[in-house]
């Protein structure tokens, strides 16, 4: 029988996070999947915590957990704001057209 | 519980929710009141700062010490001198609304929870406090495309930092057990060698925190943002929470993984090196100033961190030295950025200086003044936080460095005379008579930076202290 330990929620968790990185540098489309791919990074972290917490029969882990899921749902509205101003200046949030400001 | 240990932070937070509880009554008129009550609540939070006793709050989680004090005051002049910056040119832009003095409240709250946490979760919410109001202030000429931007980049590269933050901790808080900086330094010293889990945790916060002084290779977002954002923020960019993020950084290596220090010193001195050789040589072909501040602030920073790279006592009072004596100099560079403006148009451009040294002899006088000293020519002030540094670099050995370092600052002085000339060898229309408050904070960076070689005890002193507090 297969027991899950550890290992196995560090590795989910991993995914996770290398596949929120990429979304943010491979993505040429939409602002809204890097919004997405920030959230995946956020709860790849979690994931993490609360498995450390588990393992290390420590509440300290999930308290941390809630911090970060309070924070993230601020972080989500200040993003959708300035998204949406950006959108009234621009009329577009391509990710390619988010060029003006060059050296 | 010793909860009168964050009476500063209480102080600034109350008067945050109160300033904003009240501004929304009357109709209109609201922002002078406002940012005089920010500048009060920020002058009483430093008379707390210094009258606070050091200790520990919080099961831990929170310090006062020498080291924030000298942190704390240095963040809290940042912050009274940015909005003093940011008062005038809000008005004459049609910016002048309360929400900005509210919002430089709150991210100087942030910024004194970095400079005093004391576990991966204070720290957290200290930086993402003072990261929430900065993506805002970023973008708070939001009928400017070029504002809005720079708020979007910002936040979107600033939140990726969070994240990789946090994967750090949750990896560091992992394989030690604990998220409190007491907690990490025992299991770090308790074992053999230290977890792997632990030291790539380590190099993920390091990144994170690399992103925010943006350190070379997490810069790349400095001269967007620094360049789209309204002048007086990216002043106060420039000045204050850097000085945060340092103290923060300063902190966590010195602190909870002074045990791993080889790791860490790699790091920083890869960092160091990149950034002082970027900021000299990226900044010599900018012609917006805004953007050549921006490189000049990445040089900086490389400067800044040979003083933790070398991780020698020597080296951090050093390090503290030159982040006082840059936030004066910038805050005083960046007011005359501030007032450049003709005929009611707020200019960006180098070149937009000429003249100035017949228009307005008494501020190019001031700009030549702050130019010199980030160049570092001796006896400004610059020099001297210079010379702590490198006399640290070379006293542990780390003789590429300083180096280095010399060799830098001699290109960066290329693009610092280079406004001097323009300013006085240049014809140019007169700028627009520069206003009061401007003229203040002119005066006393500059007399600071003039005069600073007469008095460098005190500093020193404090300096010294600090370090004793953070290393003892």
């Amino acid at each position: 029988m297969l027991s899950i330990g550890l290992g196995h929620y560090l590795t989910v968790s991993a995914i996770l996070f290398v596949l929120g990185i990429f979304g943010i540098f491979l993505n040429r489309k939409n602002i809204i999947v890097i919004l997405m791919s920030l959230e995946l990074i956020l709860l790849s972290v979690n994931l993490n915590l609360v498995a450390f917490s588990s393992v290390l029969q420590d509440l300290t882990g999930q308290v941390f957990a809630m911090f970060v899921l309070t924070v993230a749902a601020a972080e989500a509205a200040i993003g959708l704001a300035i998204v949406v101003i950006y959108f009234r200046n621009r009329g577009s949030i391509e990710v390619e057209d988010i060029s003006t400001l060059k050296g | 519980m010793n909860w009168t240990l964050i009476l500063p932070e209480l102080v600034l937070a109350v008067a945050g929710l109160v300033i904003l509880a009240i501004a929304v009554l009357p109709k209109r008129d609201t922002d002078f009141a406002a940012s005089m009550a920010t500048l009060g609540a920020l002058l009483l939070a430093g008379v707390l700062v210094v009258a606070q006793p050091d200790g520990e709050a919080f099961l831990g989680q929170y310090v006062s010490d020498a080291f924030t004090k000298f942190m704390k005051l240095l963040v809290l002049a940042g912050a009274a001198l940015g909005l003093l910056l940011a008062m005038d040119w809000n008005r004459k832009e049609g910016l002048a609304r309360f929400e900005f003095a509210v919002l430089l409240l709150l991210s100087t709250v942030g910024m004194m929870v970095m400079v005093s946490a004391n576990d991966l979760i204070a720290l957290y919410l200290g930086l993402e406090l003072l990261s929430l109001s900065l993506y805002v202030i970023a973008a708070f000429n939001r009928d400017s495309e070029r504002s809005a931007e720079a708020g979007l980049k910002y936040f979107v590269l600033g939140a990726l930092a969070s994240g990789l933050l946090l994967y750090g901790s949750s990896l560091v808080y992992g394989f030690s057990g604990s998220t409190n900086f007491d907690g990490i330094a025992n299991a770090i010293t308790s074992s053999e060698t230290a977890p792997f889990g632990l030291v790539i945790g380590l190099v993920f916060v390091l990144a994170a925190l690399a992103f925010k002084i943006s350190a070379v290779p997490f810069h790349m977002w400095t001269p967007d943002v620094y360049e789209g954002a309204p002048t007086p923020v990216t002043a106060f960019f420039a000045t204050a929470p850097k000085v945060a993020a340092i103290a923060l950084l300063t902190r966590v290596v010195a602190g909870p993984f002074a045990e791993l220090a080889v790791q860490w010193q790699q790091v920083l001195l890869i960092a160091s090196l990149g950034s002082m050789i970027l900021g000299a040589l990226a900044a010599i072909g900018q012609r917006n100033i805004k953007r050549l501040m921006a490189y000049s602030s990445i040089g900086h920073v490389g400067y800044a961190l040979i003083g933790l790279a070398v991780g020698s006592e020597l080296g951090v009072r050093g390090l503290l030295l030159y982040m006082a004596i840059y936030l004066f100099t910038n805050v005083g560079a960046f007011a005359v950025l501030v007032a450049m403006r003709r005929k009611g148009r707020a200019l960006e451009g180098v070149d937009d200086l000429a003249g100035l040294g017949k228009s307005d002899p008494a501020m190019a006088l001031a700009m030549t003044v702050f130019m010199l000293s980030m160049a570092g020519i001796p006896p400004l002030a610059g020099f001297f936080g210079k010379l702590y540094v490198f006399l640290a670099a070379v006293q542990g050995g780390y003789w590429t460095l300083a180096v280095v370092g010399v060799l830098s600052s001699a290109v960066s002085a290329y693009y610092y005379l280079r406004i001097i000339k323009v300013m006085y060898f240049d014809a140019g229309e007169a700028l627009d008579p520069r206003p009061n408050s401007l003229s203040i904070v002119l005066a006393g960076t500059g007399l600071f930076t003039v005069f600073f070689f007469l008095f460098p005890a005190p500093f020193l002193a404090a300096a010294q202290a600090a370090v004793a507090a953070l290393v003892g």
